[in-house]
């Protein structure tokens, strides 16, 4: 039988964005009724497919938790392409389709230093694993973004722990927050480091978290038409050479376990393809 | 219509509802989303004797009402299947149909040898729309005397299993090769495979596909999926299964009424991975309503 966390129809119970900003940026809160997930990791994500999608847009949008109360799921979205428009144009009642919680999330270690690094949306995961940590005196938040920060839900999660942001506007701007990264990852050698961003931040952090000593973990984005481990469109190379499904065996991974993220030469990609579409 | 269960050359399903080979996994990753067991059959994602690990990233690519893929066919070997994959199955309720990917005949035959000796397989189904890599890399399945060939191979060791060929729909004639491989000794046939075809961004200039050519499958496909088989059931006398972006009950009907004995579902496992079961559930109220009260009254009954 189908199981509480298995695949429901649900409704949209609210949308909003943070501010004036966050509307402007595509920036969005989604709501959506919780259909009885009771356990759930920060890192963990959902596939979510409007009804509206019909039969034009095939997939459904894999979305990080942002919160999950007993009686709502909650996504932090950004407009990206015409999925996600279309999500963030949802009301309430609408219907979306939706499975999870999908994926592990990130490792949870209360008493050892923690350093989170969010890039843009990648902020998301870490509301719910502030909110759920026991210990946020052992947290720090560094948070890259482009937007305005209003438009970002950072100023409550900077109320519970200690974080700082900086705003990426003009191109020199890239070096000045890669500089400020390193100098706070010194801080971590065994601490644990906690990433989630654009891929080019993820292998940066992944660099100088090794550098400093640190032990750190990747939230992966890649494409995802199934979430649950059947299409092998998601793969990504782990360090001892073999594909692996990120939506099952990620989206969290620890960065030495991946060949693009371990400090080796990557192995270029396997040669042994063949012509047809399967 | 209560009874829905249909049987092929042998091959008993308790419904006509197949998922597609490479869409479902090996079935087991399915569990969470409905009972394994409600399935007419589960056909597993395309298996060769050694593991493989496809092609490069990014091998799938969102579509209009479809997708592309060149996943390259990466699997886990039959053996591994086999041992880990095959004993969780409920291969006692549900047909599990195993799909073989091989470079020549010779290596079909002998994938064929391995899985006609498990118990747990119901059929095998012959995935021609690959390369023969003996012959330059021509598709086994766009030339009749090649896709007879490898028939003929799988057939002589497949033992008493029911020998399925899979036939591509990117050929001229696809009727000239389904009665090339009914010739061969084929039981069943399964159609369509995936429609060549690619995928641009203009912003980066690049292909969304590493492998710059894909399958095209899902709703987009349907109405050739349609003609395909119609043309294939009016050329043979052996039992046809019927797939090519069925993404409700209706559509799966629409196979049925061309003269298919069976469906298989595979990218609408992606728009919500309880599809196929809810696909079983949606069959018997739609029926219902048409007034239809066994297969045998409704299939091939195209009215032209
Ligand atoms: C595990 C995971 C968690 C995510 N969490 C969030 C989140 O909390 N908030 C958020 O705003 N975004 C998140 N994303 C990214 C989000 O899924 C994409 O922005 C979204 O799928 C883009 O769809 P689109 O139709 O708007 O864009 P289009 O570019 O039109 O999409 C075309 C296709 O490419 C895929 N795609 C495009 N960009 C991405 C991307 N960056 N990652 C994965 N697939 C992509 C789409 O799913 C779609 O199938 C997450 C992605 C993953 C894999
Ligand atoms: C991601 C993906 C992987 C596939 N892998 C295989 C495979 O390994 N062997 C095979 O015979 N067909 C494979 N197929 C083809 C499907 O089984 C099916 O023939 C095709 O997708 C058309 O049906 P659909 O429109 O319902 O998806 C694959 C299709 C997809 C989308
Ligand atoms: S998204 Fe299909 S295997 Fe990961």
């Amino acid at each position: 039988m189908a199981d509480a966390g298995g695949c429901r129809e649900v409704a949209v119970l609210s949308r909003g964005a943070e501010s004036p900003e966050g509307e402007r940026h595509g920036l969005w809160r989604l709501a959506v009724e919780n259909p009885g997930w009771t356990k759930a990791v920060a890192g963990q994500f959902a596939m979510l497919r409007p009804l509206r999608f019909g039969r034009e847009l095939t997939w459904a949008r894999p979305l990080s938790l942002f919160g999950v109360t007993p009686e709502r799921v909650e996504f932090f979205i950004q407009v990206a392409g015409r999925g996600t428009a279309h999500l963030a144009a949802m009301n309430p009642g609408d219907r979306l389709v939706m499975w999870g919680p999908l994926g592990r999330g990130f490792a949870v270690e209360p008493d050892t230093p923690t350093l989170l690094l969010a890039g843009g949306v990648g902020l998301a995961p870490f509301a719910p694993y502030i909110a759920a940590h026991p210990r946020p005196d052992n947290l720090r938040l560094v948070f890259g973004h482009r937007p305005p920060l209003a438009a970002y839900p950072f100023a409550k999660m900077a109320a519970t722990i200690q974080a700082e942001s900086f705003h990426e506007e003009k191109p020199g701007d890239l070096d000045r927050f890669t500089a400020l990264l390193r100098e706070r990852l010194a801080d971590y050698a065994n601490g644990l480091v906690l990433a989630c961003g654009p891929r080019p931040f993820l292998a940066a952090v992944a660099d100088m978290g090794r550098a400093a000593g640190a032990r750190v973990q990747v939230s992966l984005e890649n494409r995802m038409a199934c979430g649950v481990g059947a299409c092998l469109g998601c793969v990504e190379k782990d360090a001892k050479g073999e594909l692996v499904q990120t939506c099952v065996r990620g989206p969290v991974f620890w960065a030495r376990e991946l060949a693009a993220f371990d400090g080796g030469l990557e192995t270029p990609g396997s040669r042994e393809g063949c012509a047809c579409g399967n | 219509m209560r009874e829905l269960s249909v049987t092929l050359a042998g091959l008993h399903l308790k419904n006509p509802v197949i998922t597609a080979s490479g869409t479902f996994g090996y079935g087991l990753e399915f569990s969470r989303y409905g009972d394994l067991k409600a399935l007419g059959g589960i056909c597993v994602k395309g298996l060769s004797l050694a593991p493989r690990q496809g092609n490069p990233m990014p091998r799938v690519a969102e579509t209009p009402c479809g997708m592309l893929n060149a996943i390259g066919l990466q699997n886990c070997g039959v053996e591994t299947f086999v041992r880990d994959k095959l004993p969780f199955l409920p291969w006692r309720d549900t047909a599990v149909i195993a799909n073989l990917y091989a470079c020549d005949a010779e290596e079909f035959a002998e994938l064929a040898g391995v899985l006609a000796a498990e118990e747990g397989i119901a059929a095998l189904e012959v995935n021609i729309s690959c390369p023969n890599v003996r012959a330059g890399g021509i598709l086994f399945g766009q030339d009749p005397a090649m896709a007879a060939r490898v028939t003929e191979a799988v057939k002589k060791r497949a033992g008493i299993k029911p020998v399925m060929v899979k036939l591509s729909p990117n050929v001229t004639d696809i009727a000239a090769v389904a009665r090339a491989v009914e010739a061969a000794g084929a039981d069943i046939l399964s159609l369509v495979n995936t429609l060549s075809g690619m995928s641009v961004d203009v912003s980066s200039r690049r292909p969304r596909l590493a492998n710059v050519i894909g399958g095209l499958s899902g709703p987009a496909i349907k109405p050739v999926a349609l003609r395909c088989v119609w043309q294939v059931c009016r050329a043979v006398d052996i039992p046809v299964i019927g797939m090519g972006g069925i993404a409700s009950a209706e559509d799966a009907l629409e196979f049925i009424l061309v003269g298919a004995h069976a469906v298989q579902v595979g990218t609408a496992n992606f728009l919500r991975p309880d599809f196929a079961f809810r696909l079983v559930e949606e069959l018997p109220p739609l029926l219902e309503r048409l007034g239809v009260s066994s297969w045998e009254e409704f299939r091939g009954t195209l009215k032209v």
